[in-house]
Parts: structure tokens; C-alpha cells; sequence
């Protein structure tokens, strides 16, 4: 059979993600130390694995309501609203979905049109434009700067609005760059998105893991609520990346016809990590809060450890990664992450897996003990003396 | 501050003041006024390091001891326990509740040396009515450090 012509266009056109090449050199190599993950290296807490268990034992193991169990919506109403000061209706706003993955994957694919534009600021997390070019939509994507601390300004918006965008994507905190906007930031973004039939979809999976302020969302903004989908999931906050969990708040209008694809393509979110989320909203934020702690200690250490080692370090304020510009060793940033993976078995993620603007930066994640990140940081410390040298 | 400082130096005493304000986002000075506050009001006690003595030898036996005693009227519990702490053998004692009094664990360099260790010790201090005996046979986690070998990384990347 010829497969070419079975695979549809739109499926061998995407590029595999820049992240899954370093994945599979690693594997081959012996001692390896990896800076490449992008989830939690805490179990998730013991309350809601004991809330799974009991959810097991009492034989909780049929699908749920599409949308989710209603006790679990409104945990997610009365929880967002918490942090964010904006109420959604359990009953039509709220939908529990597969992480936040499929939130961002139903809302592209509820909204965007064959030839939409869809605006993705980069560097971000790998997803978007793929998903945004299987509906047919166009990404325009918009290049944040080290000099603005890699947020999105309203000046670059501006430039990029055409008649035919139809959505902004905000990935903030952001994946790879560990970015924020603050309520400042955010203020004349929605002033300039005011008056247009713009959506936003605001990709919030980073919310609870911020260091400096304490994260603020662009739905608290007046206007913004009609014109946004509110991603956020259990993953990151919770360390409940396996249980595959999230959920979009948003318009009736718009989510009761994502609803629909979420109920072809999925039934119902999974049952027992439904039950265990409950408990997760509740009452870890203690959890949570030790989860930061323990985060910010690492974050700290890694920027001062780069800007040491002389590769200028961005100080991040949110999710766990620091974003290194390794310009001043003349490689590129492939080049980089290859050499330093052969030479010294140490894996870190190209900026360019993020976006072409990724050149001349490295991810590396801080989801790992500070007695791991410190071993990889001497061997970086040779591999950069060892360049020089060369 | 306080919390985090204990935090990092109870799994690693042996970090300088300069990686800890790094760490902390403060000063060294703020550091090591704070770490010399902690020692001079008690809390901090002492730096310790957390050996896993197996790897070099098993040349040891430790156990812990229930110990029932019927405190004398004057002195009470702290007597017999203050008696009982000046033996370098004994690495920690606690009063606890319960089915008896104090807890006591020893390190000693064979099992005839704890089993004289306790007759001849502790079972003849005025006060003790009985005592048991238990032999770790397993060291998993000390002082919040885990001893057994950590599960693999079963992480991907993606
Ligand atoms: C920015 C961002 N959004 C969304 C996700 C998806 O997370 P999940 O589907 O586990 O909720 C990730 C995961 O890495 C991410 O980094």
C-alpha cells in the first residue's frame, strides 16, 4: 500500500515536536542527566490519591456527564473565582477535559475557521500551531523579546490584528521562557483587543506556580470574560500530569459547542481523576504552596548558576524553567543542546523547539532535586570550559 | 525566611551562606545573622551528617529500647533520662506516651553488647521496672534522608 497516499495532507505536514529528537538521543546514551522534562518531580499529593483510591473502592468507574461531574464544575467555579474574582456557571461554562491539551485543542477547533488568523506569541509550548493549522487556520506569530522580559506588548498585538484574526492565544505563565504578564501588562492588551470580535484564549496551566507577584488573569479585566476560553488544569499546580485532567471556563455560547466535539471525540473526562481533583481544589493548598517554595529555591539557584557560568540568564517568574541565552558560545542552539548531550550527557531543550525566535536560547527545567540540577550544572561548567578551550 | 533556611540545612547542613542567599533571594550577611540568631536561641542544636553506615561496614547493631519506669517522687522521668544520656552508645531518647516511658535508641558494635548494654545498664537503674529490646533489622529514611535508592526517573520528555 502506498501510505503517502493514505495519511492525509494535514497530518504529514506537521513537524514532529523539536523536543521528541532530544528525547530520543538520550534514551541511547548511558548517564544521562536530563534538564528536559516538562512535569512535576513531586508525587501528586497523598489526599487525592487516597480520594482515587476510595473513588476505586466504592466502584466509581462509569463515565461521567460530558461536561464532568457537577460536584467537580463547581469546585472549578468556586476555585476559579477565588483566584480570579470571576464566577462561571457550573451548569454551561465549565467543561473538564482531557488536561488542559484538549481544552486549547477544542477551543482552537470551536472557533477557528479554514483561514482564520490565530495570533500564538512565541517562544511557547509546542502545541498551538500544530493544532491551529489542522483546523486550517493561520498562525501569526508574534516574537517576544528577552528585552521585554519575553512579555507580549499591545504595540506588537497591534501590528499583527488584521480583519481576519479570530484568536489570540496567551500562554502565560509561559512555557519556555517562564514569562508572566502582570496586571500592567495585561491592561492594554485588552485595551486593544476592546471593540473587535478578537477571542482569547488564555492558557493559564502555569497559574498557581508564579514567584514574585501572585499570578493575575486576564479574565479579571473588565469586558474580558465574553471574550475569553480560561484554560487551566490539575497538572502542573497539583503534580497530577498522568491523570490527565484540566478544563476550559468561557462563553455558554462558545462551550456548548465545544461540548459537542468533547462528547464525540471523548465521552467524559476520566472518572476517578475526577473524584481525586475535588479533593486536589479543596484543600492542597499547602501542597501547593510547599510545591513553590521548593521551586523558587531552584529557580534562584539555576539563574545565578547560568549568569555565573557567563551564559545571561532571564530571571523567571512563573512554571519551572529557566531560559539561558547561550549566544556568547557561538553555537547554535541545536548545536548546543547536541554537543552538550554527547560531550557531557546533559539534555536541555533547544529554544527553537518553541519558535524560530527560540534561536540562541536553551529550556531547562527546574522539575528535578537540587542535588540533580547541581550535578548538571558542573558538567555544564566543564562542557563551557572545555568550548572555550577548544 | 526561617522556615526555608531550616528546610535547606536540615538535607544539607553542609551549604555556604553564599549559596543559601542565592537560594533565599537575601543577603549573606542576612544569612549568617539569621543562622547565628537560630544557634544562639537553641534552635539550631548542631550540624550532623547522615551516614549510611552499611556501605562501609556492618560492623554495628543498633535497637531500640521500651523502657518502663516508676519515676522516684522527687526526680521523675528527666533523672533516670539525663542518667541514661551520658552513655555514648545511646543516640537518642524520648519520653513518649503509651504502653511505656522512654524510648531509647543505642548503637553498639554486637548484639552481646546491647543485651549486656541493657542488663547490666539500664535494667539495674533504681526506678526501671522492664525493658524490651527491638533490632533494627533495615534502615529506609534517617533524619528526613532516604537511604534506599531512589525509583528511576520514569519521566519523558515532550
Ligand atoms: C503551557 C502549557 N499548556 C498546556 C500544557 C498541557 O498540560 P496538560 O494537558 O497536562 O494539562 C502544558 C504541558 O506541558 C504546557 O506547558
Amino acid at each position: 500500500m502506498d501510505y503517502s497516499q493514505i495519511v492525509s495532507k494535514k497530518a504529514s505536514g506537521l513537524k514532529p515536536s523539536g523536543i521528541r529528537k532530544y528525547f530520543d538521543i538520550a534514551a541511547k546514551l548511558d548517564n544521562v542527566i536530563s534538564l528536559g522534562i516538562g512535569e512535576p518531580d513531586f508525587s501528586t499529593p497523598w489526599t487525592v490519591r487516597r480520594e482515587a483510591i476510595k473513588a476505586l473502592e466504592r466502584g466509581k468507574t462509569i463515565y461521567t456527564a460530558n461536561p464532568g461531574l457537577i460536584s467537580l464544575r463547581r469546585s472549578i467555579s468556586a476555585y476559579t473565582a477565588e483566584k480570579t474574582g470571576v464566577t462561571y456557571d457550573p451548569d454551561g461554562e465549565i467543561i473538564v477535559t482531557v488536561g488542559g491539551s484538549e481544552a486549547i485543542d477544542l477551543t482552537v477547533r470551536t472557533i477557528v475557521e479554514p483561514g482564520d488568523e490565530v495570533i500564538i506569541p512565541e517562544p511557547s509550548f509546542v502545541c498551538y500551531k500544530p493544532i491551529v493549522e489542522l483546523t486550517g487556520g493561520i498562525p501569526v506569530i508574534i516574537e517576544t523579546k528577552e528585552e521585554n522580559s519575553f512579555k507580549l506588548t499591545a504595540q506588537q498585538l497591534k501590528e499583527k490584528i488584521t480583519d481576519r484574526t479570530k484568536l489570540l492565544i496567551l500562554p502565560y505563565p509561559n512555557n519556555p521562557t517562564g514569562a508572566v504578564m502582570t496586571k500592567r501588562d495585561l491592561e492594554p492588551i485588552a485595551e486593544a483587543l476592546k471593540g473587535t470580535d478578537i477571542m482569547v484564549l488564555t492558557d493559564e496551566i502555569y497559574s498557581e506556580l508564579t514567584y514574585g507577584q501572585k499570578h493575575f488573569s486576564i479574565i479579571s479585566l473588565p469586558g474580558m470574560k465574553e471574550r475569553t476560553v480560561y484554560v487551566n488544569g490539575f497538572s502542573k499546580a497539583f503534580a497530577m500530569t498522568g491523570w490527565r485532567l484540566g478544563y476550559m471556563c468561557g462563553p455558554k455560547e462558545v462551550l456548548t459547542h465545544a461540548l459537542k466535539i468533547h462528547q464525540f471525540g471523548i465521552m467524559s473526562s476520566p472518572t476517578v481523576s475526577q473524584y481525586a481533583a475535588i479533593e486536589a481544589l479543596s484543600s492542597c493548598s499547602e501542597d501547593v504552596a510547599n510545591m513553590v517554595s521548593e521551586y523558587d529555591m531552584r529557580r534562584r539557584y539555576l539563574v545565578d548558576a547560568f549568569n555565573r557560568l557567563g551564559l545571561r540568564c532571564f530571571m523567571p517568574e512563573g512554571a519551572f524553567y529557566v531560559f539561558p541565552c547561550i549566544k556568547s558560545t557561538g553555537l547554535s542552539s541545536d548545536a548546543f543542546c547536541e554537543k552538550l548531550l554527547y560531550s557531557k550527557r546533559v539534555a536541555v531543550i533547544p529554544g527553537t523547539a518553541f519558535g524560530d525566535c527560540g534561536e540562541g536560547y536553551v529550556r531547562v527545567s527546574y522539575a528535578y532535586s537540587l542535588k540533580h540540577l547541581k550535578t548538571a550544572v558542573e558538567r555544564i561548567a566543564e562542557f563551557l570550559e572545555e568550548l572555550k578551550n577548544a | 525566611m526561617t522556615d526555608r533556611l531550616m528546610k535547606l540545612l536540615k538535607t544539607n547542613a553542609r551549604l555556604s551562606n553564599a549559596e543559601i542567599a542565592v537560594m533565599l533571594g537575601a543577603t549573606e550577611k542576612e544569612v549568617a545573622d539569621k543562622i547565628a540568631e537560630l544557634e544562639s536561641a537553641g534552635v539550631i542544636k548542631g550540624y550532623t551528617t547522615v551516614f549510611d553506615e552499611d556501605v562501609v561496614s556492618k560492623d554495628y547493631v543498633r535497637a531500640v529500647i521500651e523502657l518502663k519506669v516508676t519515676p522516684k517522687a522527687q526526680v521523675g522521668y528527666d533523672a533516670i533520662a539525663r542518667h541514661i544520656a551520658q552513655y555514648t552508645e545511646v543516640e537518642n531518647i524520648y519520653l513518649v506516651s503509651g504502653g511505656y516511658d522512654l524510648s531509647i535508641t543505642l548503637r553498639c558494635h554486637s548484639l552481646k553488647e546491647v543485651s549486656d548494654y541493657v542488663a547490666q545498664r539500664l535494667a539495674t537503674i533504681d526506678g526501671v521496672v522492664s525493658t524490651t529490646t527491638h533490632f533494627f533489622l533495615q534502615k529506609y529514611k534517617e533524619s528526613g534522608i532516604m537511604l534506599i535508592s531512589e525509583e528511576a526517573d520514569e519521566r519523558v520528555m515532550q
